[in-house]
């Protein structure tokens, strides 16, 4: 056999048969896996479907059992819906699909996920898939029943009907395959509750095998931002990807292929580069070999590029975290929502990525468990091999012994009351396998990931300390407010006397001026109300501002007598985890409790400094 | 003892204190004697150890001071109204009735037995004049001794606590004054109080009360007033000696102390309880190397307290000295079952008739 041969049969082994061989590596490992990945790659693609056309997504995922092991899963959204005489391609073809090209963050398994939960579902279940798509301009929806020829990579459309659908653009996906349900920490239920905290603009609905149904409601109405295509960062970038880069290219020279190919390149560092490389800005790219590519390289790398744009990044955004986090884990009143931080943009392999965190605390939550920690990737939940990820290991890597948590030896994932969320995103993130189910433990990441944590952490301190401060101000305050007029009501009472007037002892008990926000509820809105009240032993006077998270108030009290109470109801609704904060001036600081001296340089920079990066 | 009439003179007079001090602007402050062990000293006169002149003050200016005095303006409001109507409580029932103080309601049933013993303590009155009692504690006697005891229907029955009572002795209520229990009569030459009810069965069926012509008080543990009050009655009414036998760890030794001495937590009615003359026939460290007992290993908590009571005055003999050192030498420490390692008899027909031959 001539080795001509040898190679058109194994070109005869298509991308669907050898995947059809290997579904492990998809992620399609075990019966309860595989029904999970099914509802995965349907939702992931929808949201992406949103996400582009500017929807804000509801989906509603369905599951019901057939018989024993088979089940039926379907997943419709109101998407864009796609146009009908792509419909094969995007759902039975492999590799199909313009992502596996392109530099985008984006969710889905770079065109493979889908088409591998219908070769599941047509291999153990032996029926095809059912797709029913509608674009707002077409007047009928159209139903594919539709499988995959292994052997060819391409669809095998059993039939294909317009239909009247009550739905005015969406897909629908219906695949019958063989799984198992379960519930837990690996459960498509709480694959789609950690969807529901990133995405809290989504409506996402869900009804389980039993015939039970759960919402989480969208509580933003606004789509999100969907990611930019960019051209790779010259710094990273390995010597096969110039050299398959430059045979791809239909430029002229070498000098104009540096400039279009890669992002941070201009005219003058593109001459720098390939000057420092020894080669011709005129050479034509067909030319490049191995030798002159790792030369190439070493310019690149010799040269003062700008950083990665973070433009092809797409961050959830603090207000989404922290709205999703409140909605889905607000059921745990948590005494403190960390603010969500935003680290700065990184690069690995010439790709940038970036870490977002958020964090809830407190209240319920358990504090003799390990904290919970919501692993995301380009914004999709990874529940998956927790042990190899590189967001496990920043997090173990933290001592989080400092910030009141347990751990032992300060390693590994600490004891306490929180839920942390941690959300690594870029193009090209590495992936520990093709399933993308963990993020590669590599330094640049890991350690992007610890700064974004530590970030979150110094927050929960500066809470815990202010809990602290608090905790003692409520005694005291509860002390003078309460107790000393109680101990002079019974006296009185036992002696049949009048009650004394205890003003005097409160000042001299707490001789401070007490600030304190207490809260109202009227017609379901919480409202924040100031007390100022005098327990020194004479009149006070001072201005005070009172910050709130969407803006100021600034108050002059003046001579407030005695034991006499200044208050101030503001008028605008607060979120339930808004808490004011209180500045003034005019008084001696040591008499105030319960707020801070103005800061000499107000107005010049934030009161928030834990953004500021390094 | 008899109830007094004017506890709520006494009663309204702490209240006005607090009620003028507010009034006068002054935080309000109580002085009570200071009830530790710092503080105890021997009342040479009547031979027990009574609180020294040290004072704390209890104020206002911090929670807990303040907690303190508004709950017991709560339970004097509480005593005076049930001295009003003429009714009585025990002490668990005031400590669940303050569950209606809400604010100032007691986080458990030792808050409130404390709270008493302060009161106790600051107005020199006992809680018996609160109208409180403690719970039955159902410390026993078995001996020929006679005594009247005021039953329900207000009528004093006879009972000798030898011929009429069953295995389990005559049990002692917790009121024993004059008005509740006479002393009648007595034919025997001893008192000998067990602290634990092994024991007592033990020498109840070896006749140790009949052969050597005891009485024979099972203490419970750390006895109760009422047991201690009784001790301190037989011993002064009917002059009988009182010898009482315990284990041999620190915390017998104290139970010993708490009815030769006074406690430390009751040394205000140290000369109401205490019998000044009554001897230790426990188990000691010595006994522990003489006898070759079985032993188990003082624990960090006893280590602890046998140092706390090199630091106790009233442990500061040569004979408890030397003990608690050995003790705390050897690092042993022993039941008075122990003594069974020799057979059932060895208590009776050796070990107490050689202990109380050495003492007299």
């Amino acid at each position: 056999m001539s080795k001509k041969t040898e190679t058109e049969n194994y070109r005869q082994v298509s991308v669907s048969e050898f995947f059809e061989k290997n579904r492990h590596m998809l992620g399609f490992d075990s019966l309860q896996k595989s029904l999970f990945m099914i509802v995965k790659e349907a939702v992931d693609n929808s949201l992406d479907a949103c996400e582009e056309s500017g929807t804000t997504p509801e989906i509603s995922v369905e599951i019901s059992i057939l018989k024993e092991d088979l089940f039926e899963v379907k997943v419709l959204d109101n998407g864009p819906g796609i146009e009908r005489s792509i419909v094969p391609k995007v759902f039975g073809q492999l590799l199909y699909g313009s992502r596996f090209h392109v530099l985008k963050q984006s969710r889905g398994q770079q065109g493979i996920g889908i088409t591998a939960a219908i070769l599941y579902g047509q291999s153990t279940s032996g029926e095809p898939s059912i797709i029913t798509t509608r674009r707002k301009m077409d007047s009928v929806a159209y139903r594919f029943v539709l499988g995959i020829d292994i052997k060819n990579n391409v669809a095998k459309i059993h039939s294909e009907d317009p239909i009247i659908w009550p739905h005015e653009s969406g897909t629908e996906i219906c695949i019958k395959a063989r799984g198992r349900y379960v519930t837990g920490r690996q459960s498509i239920f709480e694959y789609l509750k950690e969807l529901a905290v990133v995405n809290p603009n989504a409506k996402i609905s869900f009804t389980d095998p039993e015939g039970k149904k759960f919402i989480f409601e969208k509580t933003i109405d606004e789509p999100s931002k969907p990611p930019k295509a960019t051209k790779p960062h010259p710094y990273g970038v390995e010597i096969g990807d110039i050299i398959g880069i430059c045979a791809d290219s239909s430029e002229g020279t070498m000098e104009n292929l540096l400039i279009s190919a890669f992002s941070r390149i201009s005219r003058a560092t593109s001459l720098e580069i390939l000057e420092k490389s020894g080669i011709d800005p005129g050479a034509s790219p067909h030319s490049i070999d191995k030798v002159m590519a790792e030369s190439i390289i070493k310019g690149i790398n010799d040269t003062k590029l700008m950083p990665p744009s973070a433009e092809s990044l797409s961050p959830i955004s603090e207000k989404f975290i922290r709205t999703g986090m409140l909605s889905v884990y607000g059921e745990h009143k948590p005494s403190f929502y960390g603010r969500p931080v935003t680290g700065k943009v990184a690069i690995y392999k010439g790709n940038p990525f970036s870490v977002e965190t958020g964090m809830v605390y407190g209240g319920a939550l358990p504090a003799d468990q390990p904290i919970l920690v919501l692993r995301y990737a380009n914004k999709v939940p990874l529940l998956f091999h927790p042990g190899s990820c590189a967001i496990t290991k920043a997090i173990s890597e933290t001592d989080w012994r400092q910030f009141g948590f347990e751990q032992k030896q300060g390693k590994g994932v600490p004891y306490g009351p929180a839920i942390i969320m941690v959300h690594v995103f870029g193009p090209r993130l590495p992936y520990t396998s093709e399933s993308k189910e963990a993020i590669a433990p590599v330094d640049e990441i890991t350690e992007a990931i610890k700064y974004a944590i530590k970030m979150e952490l110094k927050q929960l301190r500066r809470f815990n300390s202010r809990a602290e401060k608090n905790k003692k101000m409520g005694e005291k305050f509860n002390l003078v407010s309460t107790v000393i007029p109680e101990i002079a009501r019974k006296s009185s009472e036992i002696l049949s006397m009048e009650i004394p007037d205890c003003r005097v002892v409160i000042s001299k008990i707490a001789n401070v001026v007490f600030v304190r926000e207490t809260f109202v509820e009227r017609d379901g809105n919480k409202y924040s109300v100031t007390e100022v009240i005098n327990y020194t032993m004479s009149p006070v006077s001072l201005n005070l501002k009172i910050v709130f998270r969407n803006g100021d108030v600034d108050k002059k009290i003046e001579d407030l007598g005695m034991s006499e109470k200044f208050v101030y109801e503001h008028t605008e609704p607060l979120n339930v985890s808004d808490e004011a904060e209180y500045y003034f001036t005019g008084i001696n600081p040591v008499l105030v409790q319960g707020a801070d001296e103005l800061p000499s340089d107000w107005g010049l920079k934030g009161v928030e400094a834990y953004e500021s990066e390094e | 003892m008899n109830q007094r009439n004017d506890t709520e003179e006494y009663l309204k007079k702490l209240v006005k204190l607090v009620y003028d001090q507010i009034r006068n602007g002054d935080v309000p402050e109580i002085s009570i004697k200071s009830r530790t062990k710092e503080n105890i000293v021997l009342d040479s006169l009547l031979g027990v150890w009574k609180y020294g002149d040290q004072e704390v003050k209890r104020n206002a200016r911090k929670m807990d001071g303040a907690q303190f005095l508004a709950k017991s303006l709560y339970s004097i409001q509480f005593i005076l109204d049930m001295l009003k109507e003429s009714k009585s409580s025990t002490l668990r029932e005031m400590y669940y009735i303050s569950e209606g103080w809400k604010d100032y309601k007691f986080e458990s049933q030792d808050e409130s037995n404390l709270l008493v013993e302060d009161m106790e303590v600051i107005t020199e009155l006992m809680r018996e004049d609160f109208h409180l009692r403690p719970e039955e504690n159902g410390a026993s006697i078995i001996g020929n001794i006679t005594i009247e005891e005021k039953n329900r229907k207000g009528e004093f029955k006879r009972i000798n606590c030898r011929d009429d009572v069953g295995d389990s002795g005559y049990t002692i209520p917790y009121n024993v004054e004059e008005e509740k229990l006479h002393l009648i009569s007595q034919d025997a030459d001893m008192i000998l109080a067990m602290e634990t009810g092994g024991m007592f069965d033990r020498l109840v069926e070896n006749r140790f009360d009949e052969d050597f012509r005891a009485v024979l008080v099972h203490l419970k543990g750390q006895p109760a007033r009422s047991t201690r009050r009784l001790l301190k009655r037989m011993n002064e009414e009917m002059h009988l000696p009182v010898y009482v036998f315990t284990d041999g760890d620190p915390w017998s030794f104290r139970i010993y102390a708490s009815i030769a001495y006074g406690a430390i937590k009751t040394a205000h009615i140290s000369h109401w309880l205490a019998v000044p003359t009554a001897e230790y026939l426990g188990i000691t460290a010595s006994d522990i190397l003489s006898y070759d007992l079985p032993t188990d290993v003082l624990s960090d908590k006893d280590v602890a307290a046998l140092n706390s009571e090199l630091q106790d005055p009233r442990f500061n003999t040569e004979f408890w000295r030397s003990e608690i050192e050995t003790m705390l030498k050897i690092g042993k420490k022993a039941e008075q079952q122990a003594l069974a390692k020799y057979g059932l008899n060895f208590v009776t027909d050796t070990y107490l008739p050689e202990k109380l031959n050495f003492r007299s």
